[in-house]
């Protein structure tokens, strides 16, 4: 990868005569490294200055500079800054960051596939323009030798640019053609072919109608959708490998009893890894220490989870469900399964192929009825005039008329718009079907903790606790991804304590930690499971042996417009539930606090899916907002669901939408604008359909002329256009 | 009608240049931030080129 992406450094390629100070160079090159940061806050001009300032007065930074459009900024520093610091940096001038993997970025940025189409597009419209010029000559009166010249001109430059604009088609098309099916992409290249063969034969005759510019502004019109339809696929890919990119870009490794964060290409055969519940696997190797529950689903499609013990190999890509597990690698970067990781997010959301999107239904109805009518036109016409010159023209011009532009046009239009007025309201889509069916969406589920509230919870009472119960406390929430368990180990190692010795630590999901201490069990958890009595607040209490239990109270802040949110969600005559694993008062304050008619405490991560599936089984589309692990089954089973930025990585995967920011009001606005982007859709279709069934008889009666069917096709890729637009 | 042999040309050729000039801003990268370059033009900071 390196060795591609980076420039020549000799100033031409020919001139490399001093390869010595070239590798010189490179060498000094390659000590800086660079590091990509996701600022979802940044907006206005102001921003980015602030933010290149503030990034390029740390000590170390070479240069830094922020993407707009991806929100993004990206520095070249020493390798000693750590991108920790600079996500301090940012957070101390206001904005919130989130450091990214600049591997698995590389690839987006140089976004081969997405440029190939750009210029496919620009030839096929400068080439468009130029014949449109010709042939408005030709119907506006030229004729004779005038007009075969002029033909034969757009000839010259038609065919050319069909063979190198229109290859994504010829493409596709074979390529389902080869598969014995049909797909939109066949009418389109027959389309194509067949009127550039007719307009050929009639040229050659001096005939009085060619279709070449009929066949590049399709191919122009097609290629603008396929290209809207790529940015929406690369913004939702590269937001993707975004999230994949805050996964696993650290692992925590085991030096001589001291937790230390590397990169994972740092790893080495023989490390000792420590892997969090919630938390994949970022070697392949053999567990030495902690038992648990190992979720291989997203690898092998096993979809019970297995026993992980002391001498069970794993490998790189599975997530730890319950306990701390400790794991001696045996292979790592690219002899690991790491590069399925890369598919991890591809997998999970290939569950969700269920739904048809309203492109693929219309495709469907669409590419047999164009052949068929085509195929009976040209064989009426055959019959009737037994010449096959005219019936061929016939039967091009009900293809040419029929042309999909406005189909291709009418949602990658749409999802364009709602999606780039989603991402600067701060929510990723992951998914390409997401917006449609939050479009569907009737029932809202929230998640309380870390959902609702802000996923950093504050411990209230650690001075009236003893340093002995805050030091067991402190070893069973240390191997958490709890955001209680998390807001308690930093609260008090904050405070100076050390983590007593715990000896076989798990993590019952759901319940909470329960380890060994002085040959005593010793339980972290929620009151039902340590056997003490409720508080009106959120709290985990800890029990050691039989003693009386202790409680660790928290207060949880509510996340900004989460009340802002529910409110617009009722408004909207949505139903909202709260589902959550806390206890029954504290669950049952803060639905009073935000209005939230139903809600369910104490539910099992099973229970919360259950509940899910329940409604989906009632009929209903369920929206899922949440953010744990066990949130992740619920995820799933949701018609769509939505997870912070915040949330664990389990979640993210398993969740269509991201919100990057920490505010949760985008969400009613999402509905919202999901809402009015599937009515413009359907709208645009009716106008293509209103279209069609307006020019298709005339083509079928032989009535259309090159004029017409380049008057109606533009007419209907710029109304859909238009209409899409009127979304913001 | 001898006058199109010298605009016919002048025409695919105007266009060609379009063409080419579009094709340098596709490779130098300028498509990449096309709303940050939008607002970096309000800045006071001078900044001479996008991002290679």
């Amino acid at each position: 990868m390196t060795a591609t992406m980076r420039p020549n450094i000799s100033a031409c390629p020919a001139c490399s005569a001093a390869p010595a100070a070239e590798a010189l160079a490179e060498q000094a090159a390659q000590k800086d490294v660079r590091i990509a940061l996701s600022v979802p806050g940044v907006h206005c001009a102001a921003c980015i200055t602030t933010i290149e300032k503030a990034l390029a007065a740390h000590p170390g930074v070479e240069s830094a500079r922020v993407n707009l459009t991806l929100k993004r900024a990206t520095v070249e520093a020493a390798p000693e800054v750590m991108p920790e610091d600079l996500v301090r940096v940012l957070e101390h001038i206001g904005y919130e960051a989130h450091e990214l993997d600049a591997g698995t970025l590389s690839a987006t940025e140089t976004d081969r596939a997405g440029r190939e189409l750009l210029m496919r597009l620009a030839v096929a419209g400068f080439a468009s323009m130029n014949v449109m010029l010709l042939s408005v000559s030709v119907w506006s009166g030229a004729a004779d030798a005038t007009r075969d010249m002029f033909h034969w001109i757009s000839a010259a430059i038609a065919l050319p640019t069909i063979a190198f604009s229109g290859q994504p088609f010829f493409r596709n098309a074979w390529a389902a053609l080869k598969h014995g099916r049909l797909n939109m992409d066949v009418p389109i290249t027959l389309a194509i072919v067949l009127a550039l063969v007719t307009s050929l034969w009639e040229t050659s005759l001096s005939g009085k109608h060619a279709y070449f510019d009929a066949a590049l502004a399709l191919t122009f019109f097609l290629l603008a959708g396929r290209y809207l339809d790529h940015r929406t696929r690369a913004i939702a890919r590269s937001a993707a490998e975004e999230l994949a990119a805050l996964e696993v870009p650290r692992a925590i490794r085991v030096e001589a009893g001291e937790e230390r964060q590397v990169a994972v290409s740092e790893l080495a055969v023989g490390d000792l890894v420590l892997v969090r519940p919630g938390g994949r696997m970022p070697v392949d190797g053999e567990i030495v220490e902690g038992r648990s529950e190992i979720d291989r689903s997203l690898l092998t499609g096993e979809t019970i989870p297995v026993y992980g013990g002391p001498g069970q190999a794993v490998s790189a890509g599975e997530v730890n469900l319950t306990g701390p597990l400790t794991v001696r690698a045996t292979a790592v970067g690219e002899d690991t399964s790491l590069h399925r990781m890369a598919d991890l997010v591809a997998i999970a959301e290939s569950g969700r192929s269920r739904y048809t999107s309203l492109a693929d239904s219309a495709a469907k109805l669409y590419a047999p009825g164009v052949h068929i009518l085509s195929a009976l036109a040209f064989v009426g016409w055959y019959l009737y005039t037994f010449d096959m010159r005219t019936a061929l023209n016939i039967a091009a011009a009900v293809l040419i008329i029929t042309c999909p532009c406005a189909l291709g046009l009418a949602v990658p239009a749409v999802t364009t718009a709602a999606s780039g007025r989603l991402f600067r309201r701060g929510m990723l889509i992951k998914h390409s079907t997401a917006l449609e069916r939050l479009a569907q969406v009737d029932t809202v589920v929230f998640d309380k903790t870390g959902t609702l509230t802000a996923g950093t919870p504050e411990v209230m009472n650690l001075d009236q606790v003893t340093s002995r119960d805050i030091g067991i406390a402190l070893a069973l929430a240390q191997g958490s991804s709890h955001p209680l368990s998390v807001s308690l180990t930093a609260a008090a190692r904050a405070a100076g304590f050390d983590a007593a010795e715990v000896e076989d630590i798990t993590e019952v999901p759901g319940y909470g930690t329960r380890g060994r201490w002085q040959g005593r069990e010793v339980r972290l958890g929620r009151a039902a499971w340590v056997e003490a009595p409720r508080l009106a607040r959120t709290a985990a209490w800890l029990r050691v042996g039989d003693e009386s239990p202790q409680a660790f109270e928290f207060t949880d802040r509510l996340r900004d417009g989460a009340e802002a949110a529910i409110v617009a969600l009722k408004d909207a005559g949505k139903d909202v539930y709260l589902m959550s694993g806390d206890s029954t008062p504290a669950v049952e304050d803060m639905a009073n606090r935000l209005g939230i008619p139903h809600w369910l405490a104490e539910a099992l991560p099973a229970d919360k899916a259950a509940r899910v599936q329940a409604m989906a089984d009632e009929g209903r589309h369920v929206l899922m907002v949440g953010d744990g692990l066990n949130d992740t089954a619920a995820l799933a089973a949701a018609h769509v669901s939505i997870s912070p930025a915040s949330a664990l990585d389990a979640a993210r995967v398993a969740s269509d939408i991201v919100l990057l920011g920490g505010d949760l009001s985008p969400i009613a606005d999402a509905v919202r604008t999901a809402g009015s982007a599937v009515r413009r859709i359907r709208e645009n279709f009716q106008i293509a359909t209103l279209y069609n069934v307006i020019a298709v008889p005339l083509a079928v009666a032989g009535f259309a002329t090159p004029l017409i069917a380049a008057l109606a096709m533009s007419a209907s890729s710029i109304t859909v256009s238009l209409n899409a637009l009127r979304l913001r | 009608m001898n006058v199109l042999t010298v605009l016919i040309p002048i025409s695919l050729i105007l266009g060609g240049i379009g063409l080419l000039f579009f094709v340098f801003t596709v490779r130098s990268n300028q498509y990449d931030d096309p709303e940050g370059d939008a607002r970096r033009i309000l800045s006071d900071q001078y900044d001479d080129k996008p991002k290679q």
